[in-house]
């Protein structure tokens, strides 16, 4: 696995200063991720796993250690490296979907595409492609606020997915859906997963999540505590 | 991304609607307010030009420093001579002679016993030659309420006021008493022509209009004027040419030691016009000034609160990889167009207004009623080429501005802030 590591964290620590306190999100952790995993950091509230999924998707640094991302030093990365990391090789899912109001769900998987120079047929024919995949094609001209939780978290899949990224950071996806859709929406990441060859990490507490990893790492205070792969998680 | 951008405006009213409001409100003060301006001073300016100004005036040293006492004895004489000069000198201006006077206007009963008296200002305009402007200029015919222009010498017009308190009729005799040139006793009785309403208290108020060979004759002012005024002949007041005018005659003709030498003043140096022009500039420029700052604050706030209320959205679209300072510019761009559509739609209403304001205008006749200055009854705003930009940029450059300086908010905040706030 480490020599094909498209994730490679090694002793990372995270320090936040709250007030003239300093507080200890991450501290000396290592784990790197291999291509087409269908991973997942697990644990309390606290323990670190959404501060990790930030670091990864370049959206903050390390205090120590170094995390590399597809073969880029995330610390060393300018602004600009950053989001141009973020717009071509990093989706994410939020836990509240987070779509653009305005917008209709087409424009809202469109806008990743906009950031890249495509033509207006090529950004058409992914956005087409990813709402296929998460079965949408009947919705692009509806907005967030016409569709069900579970509608706009497959909204949120398509924008993660159109740009065909090679890691997806999902951060508590299915914490505001019910277990129908839950169930839905893991299903639509794991085919995913297995067709596009796409990794996916979350950072998740829900025992539905955690059926369909592959591997499950427990955190604890910063720490991984456990580390271990699943044989016989769902499809 | 421009359409992108442009759905997210049309769409979002909270983020487009008050900006808009704002900045059409604020565009469209701004361009009614400087038509209305413009057309009130230049209607003042243009009134006081008719009737007593002109675009120059000549006058004799000594009649110009006592010129509210209307002293015909130190008035200009030959008259004839001088206004050949102009009309070669200055052949792109015309020249007029009037004589101001004043007295009391008699009114006889039927056996020619004083039925009423009254105070009366008198001008004397060239009412009869043939092509003469004085009519048009001074807006008489129009002005008249009863009766018709006089056609012949001894016939006059009088204000509609002064008849209707004394009960004069169109083709009654009045006589007006006062003081020759030399200082005698002058008597002279017109036939009334008709009876006049300028909509002017001042003119309004006790004023006899007679033709100038009748006042010279009645005043023992042969080839004399109190005054002779030079109007452009397109009507327009130009500064620049006035003074070349005015720099020339003087030099020519004025003459320091000589009290009854003509000397020629603009219009801007009378009656303190040219401070009410200047402050027509200013008021403007201070207006679109204080237009910019204000709608900025107000902007930059809107622009606060609308990027507190968007700090999920921008933290999406950082996570998805966009620039800050891409972000930056769009709201930059946003700006932009919600500027031009504001500054159009503030435009358009301050132009409507302003047209409106031309066509009706404001009847404040009822407060002039003991007013003694020169000033129009019906205020008007006047649209002029200029009020289809005085008011779009500052609206587009405030509009700018505001979202600019709430725009650095962006910068400010670190990419991880964002996101855990994307969390709440």
């Amino acid at each position: 696995m480490e020599n094909s590591s498209i994730i490679k964290i090694e002793k990372l620590v995270k320090r936040f200063h709250v007030g003239k306190t300093e507080f200890t999100a991450l501290n000396d952790l290592s784990v790197s991720f291999g291509r087409g995993e269908f991973a997942g950091f697990v644990g309390p509230s606290g323990s670190g796993k959404t501060t990790l999924l930030n670091i990864i998707g370049s959206l903050d640094s390390p205090s120590e250690g170094e995390v590399d991302v597809l073969g880029r030093s995330v610390s060393s990365l300018t602004h600009k490296q950053s989001a141009k990391l973020r717009n071509k090789h990093i989706g994410f899912i939020f836990q509240t979907y987070n779509l653009l109001p305005v917008y209709t769900v087409y424009e809202n998987v469109e806008f990743a595409l906009l950031l890249q120079n495509l033509s207006g047929s090529e950004r058409k024919k992914a956005v087409m492609d990813a709402l296929e995949w998460v079965g949408l094609t009947d919705k692009v001209k509806s907005k967030p606020a016409m569709l069900s939780g579970g509608e706009c978290q497959r909204v949120a899949v398509a924008r993660s997915m159109v740009k065909r990224p090679e890691i997806v950071l999902a951060d508590e996806p299915t914490a505001n859906l019910d277990s129908k859709n839950s169930h839905h929406i893991l299903q639509t990441m794991k085919n995913l997963n297995r067709e596009l060859k796409t990794t996916f990490i979350f950072a998740t507490h829900d025992e539905k999540v955690m059926q369909y990893l592959n591997r499950i790492i427990s955190l604890e205070d910063g720490k991984v505590v456990k580390d271990e792969l699943i044989t016989d998680s769902k499809n | 991304m421009i359409k992108f951008i442009f759905k997210g405006i049309i769409r979002d009213k909270t983020r487009s609607l008050l900006p808009v409001i704002v900045v059409a409100l604020g565009v469209f003060l701004t361009v009614f307010m400087s038509g209305f301006l413009r057309g009130v001073f230049g209607d003042i300016a243009d009134i006081n030009a008719k009737f007593t100004t002109g675009h120059v005036k000549i006058l004799t040293h000594a009649y110009a420093e006592n010129e509210n006492q209307v002293p015909n004895d130190l008035a200009l004489l030959d008259v004839k001579n001088l206004m050949g000069k102009l009309h070669a000198d200055y052949p792109e201006m015309e020249w007029v002679e009037r004589i101001h006077t004043g007295g009391l206007l008699d009114v006889p009963d039927k056996n020619g016993e004083t039925r009423a008296q009254g105070q009366a200002i008198g001008t004397a305009v060239d009412l009869l030659s043939p092509g003469t402007n004085e009519v048009e200029r001074m807006n008489i015919q129009k002005s008249i309420v009863k009766g018709s222009l006089p056609v012949k010498q001894g016939e006059a017009l009088i204000s509609d006021d002064f008849a209707e308190r004394f009960g004069v009729s169109v083709g009654d005799e009045v006589t007006l008493f006062g003081s020759t040139m030399n200082g005698s006793m002058m008597f002279k009785s017109f036939v009334v022509s008709g009876t006049l309403r300028f909509g002017n208290t001042l003119l309004d108020r006790g004023a006899i209009f007679m033709d100038i060979h009748d006042a010279q004759l009645a005043l023992d002012m042969d080839d004399g004027a109190s005054e002779v005024l030079g109007y452009f002949k397109d009507g327009v007041y130009n500064d620049i040419k006035a003074q070349q005018v005015e720099k020339l005659f003087n030099a020519k003709y004025s003459l320091a030691d000589d009290e009854f030498s003509p000397q020629m003043s603009r219009l801007v140096e009378q009656e303190g016009l040219g401070d009410y022009l200047a402050l027509v500039d200013s008021a403007g420029a201070i207006m679109v000034f204080i237009f910019v700052i204000a709608m900025s604050i107000v902007l930059w706030n809107t622009g606060l609160l609308g990027g507190l209320r968007r700090y999920s959205e921008f933290g999406v679209r950082l996570a998805l990889g966009e620039e800050k300072k891409h972000i930056y510019k769009t709201t930059i761009y946003e700006a932009l167009m919600i500027g031009i559509i504001g500054s159009v739609v503030g435009t358009g209403l301050g132009l409507g207004a302003a047209y409106y304001m031309q066509t009706h205008g404001l009847d404040i006749s009822y407060l002039l009623k003991n007013v003694g200055m020169m000033l129009p009854s019906v205020y008007r705003a006047v649209v002029t080429p200029d009020l289809f930009y005085v008011g779009f940029f500052p609206g587009v450059i405030a509009t700018v501005l505001g979202s600019a300086l709430a725009g650095f908010a962006i910068y400010k905040r670190k990419t991880s802030q964002l996101f855990h706030e994307l969390e709440v």
